[in-house]
């Protein structure tokens, strides 16, 4: 009963947008899903896999760079971002785990990695041609929905509302089935692993293939909202941040831990700029709210509503 | 079964394990003793594919398996498990068993399934839905011979499942390592506890400062003076012959 009831009164919060003719409402209610998405995108490699990415913004700037590029630059329609984006986050993903892995490297090394990675990103973006450099890459304002832009914003809410089903979902598969058992048995001890015929490398580098093309699929939807992309804004450190927060806030390696961590952070978020104009307080106060979870709430806050989530 | 010729490995200055030719009977439990230092334990992990060798072989039924990752190895039926035990400590004891089960199955029920049953057959019946990091050391050493067992091994590899253990725990032990190889596993172990060495093995290899001393069936190695002084020093067996 208990169980069920935490999914059942997230699934009810998220139609409500639907019902309200709130821009307000809608506006929080995506931001707040696509938080989660990412969070949750996070914390398949993060919290199930235990390979802590401070650099995860690297993913979602290439699968923003890839959607923005290819109908700017290409004339693609700009659907074809979804895959084309996908496709780059994995790969990318994939190859970073793969030379990171093979060399050994976790924990801290590990999460050093990719926030470097990030950081050369965001320096290549901004000395490119491509790119548009430090000036970015402004997408035509022409809503359609065979373009990717809607009048209506619940289409968007709708479609983050998808993408966190997505990464939702993976999530649940790897609670459940072979490949994430064996990831999290990789989390716990490689060596064990490895003497019951667990690749090791393959495995993790897989993950963060995964973890990867989820978290470009998210930089795609947030260049079809704002229509503006800056090297800043693609691999900010902010957002690598955010990510981890928000999975660790909830409950790292849970399938409801990011979804909770998205609605405690934006709640912390939005009241704190409505209560105090200086810019910089929500990150503090982020701060404090993730020393607290550490300290009191190991498990993160998804301990609170489900003992064995 | 397996055959290991000429195995070395050089760590810096020291000749951890100098020349190692070790054979294992299909059937058989094959015990490879030495003091502490042998080089018993680079061995095994040259043989389970944790330690590059620097020269020499080691075949299963024949395959050339020198220098597979242990993950190719453990999937080719050689399976090892370790003198400190890596327990997945945040898992409880079923999951930890069921993933020796998911590398001869995709499909979670029957590793599911399948990890219970080794588990109870193993004593840890009343653990399985308990956390690992839950074990006394004895039980600790028994999931490390469960989840090797779940992989359906055709050659497990025991490191010191003894060690830690007190007489009573041991005869315990003794007692499962004796149902695995009526089971059809063939067995080759490490081990320091000599009381359990002359009760399991069929043949034993002696190893001192990474060489190989003597080998032959418990009995003999027993009563062999190079054995004797490798483990109690230099004229060590005259002593003892003299009274």
């Amino acid at each position: 009963m208990r169980r069920a009831a935490v999914p059942l009164a997230l699934g009810v919060l998220a139609l409500l947008p639907f019902a309200s003719s709130s821009q307000f409402l809608v506006t929080l209610a995506t931001l707040t899903a696509v938080s989660a998405a990412l969070g949750q995108a996070w914390n398949i490699a993060g919290g199930f896999g235990g390979l802590t990415s401070f650099g995860h913004a690297a993913f979602f700037g290439l699968g923003a760079y890839a959607a923005a590029i290819l109908q700017t630059r290409y004339g693609l329609n700009p659907w074809l971002g979804l895959p084309a984006a996908a496709a780059v986050g994995g790969a990318a993903g994939w190859l970073i785990g793969f030379s990171a892995f093979r060399a050994g490297l976790r924990g801290s090394y590990f999460a050093l990695v990719t926030l470097a990675f990030a950081e050369a990103f965001r320096v290549l973006a901004n000395s490119l041609d491509i790119t548009g450099g430090g000036s970015g890459i402004l997408v035509a304002l022409h809503p359609a929905p065979g373009n990717f832009q809607f009048a209506d914003r619940r289409v968007s809410y709708a479609l983050a509302l998808l993408l966190l089903g997505l990464a939702t979902g993976a999530a649940a598969w790897l609670a459940s089935g072979r490949f994430g058992a064996q990831l999290m048995a990789v989390r716990e001890n490689e060596d064990a692993a490895r003497a019951l015929g667990v690749a090791v490398v393959r495995t993790k580098s897989a993950t963060l293939a995964l973890s990867g093309a989820l978290t470009a699929l998210g930089g795609v939807l947030y260049v079809q909202s704002y229509l503006y992309l800056d090297p800043g804004i693609a691999f900010s450190a902010e957002r690598s941040v955010e990510m981890l927060l928000i999975a660790m806030i909830g409950g790292a390696g849970t399938i409801l831990g990011p979804l909770l961590g998205a609605i405690v952070v934006h709640a912390i978020a939005d009241t704190t700029r409505s209560l105090i104009a200086t810019p910089g307080v929500a990150p503090m106060l982020y701060g404090v709210v993730l020393l607290v979870i550490v300290g009191v709430l190991p498990g993160g806050l998804v301990r609170i509503v489900a003992r064995h989530a | 079964m397996l055959e290991v010729r000429n195995l070395r490995r050089r760590f810096g200055g020291v000749l951890a394990v100098d020349g190692l030719d070790l054979d294992v009977g299909r059937g058989s439990i094959t015990a490879l003793i030495g003091p502490n230092g042998a080089g018993k334990t680079t061995s095994f992990a040259m043989i389970a594919g944790f330690v590059r060798p620097d020269s020499g072989s080691v075949r299963l039924d024949g395959t050339l398996m020198t220098g597979w990752a242990p993950e190719r190895i453990a999937a080719a039926g050689m399976v090892r498990t370790f003198q400190v035990t890596q327990p997945f400590a945040g898992l409880s004891v079923a999951e930890n068993i069921r993933l020796g089960a998911f590398l001869r199955t995709r499909q979670r029920r029957r590793a599911t399934a399948e990890a219970r049953a080794v588990g109870t057959r193993l004593g840890l019946g009343a653990w399985l839905d308990r956390p690992a990091s839950a074990l006394t050391v004895a039980g600790r050493k028994r999931l490390e011979v469960a989840r090797a067992l779940a992989t359906v091994p055709r050659l497990l590899l025991l490191d010191e499942v003894m060690a830690g253990l007190n007489p009573s725990e041991i005869n315990e032990i003794v007692a499962l390592v004796r149902e695995v190889r009526a089971q059809g596993v063939t067995i080759l172990l490490i081990e320091h506890v000599m009381q359990a060495v002359m009760a399991l093995a069929d043949h034993a290899y002696v190893l001192a400062e990474g060489r190989l001393i003597a080998q032959g069936t418990p009995r003999q190695i027993a009563a062999d003076p190079r054995v004797i002084e490798a483990y109690l020093g230099h004229g060590a067996a005259a002593r003892i012959a003299n009274g």
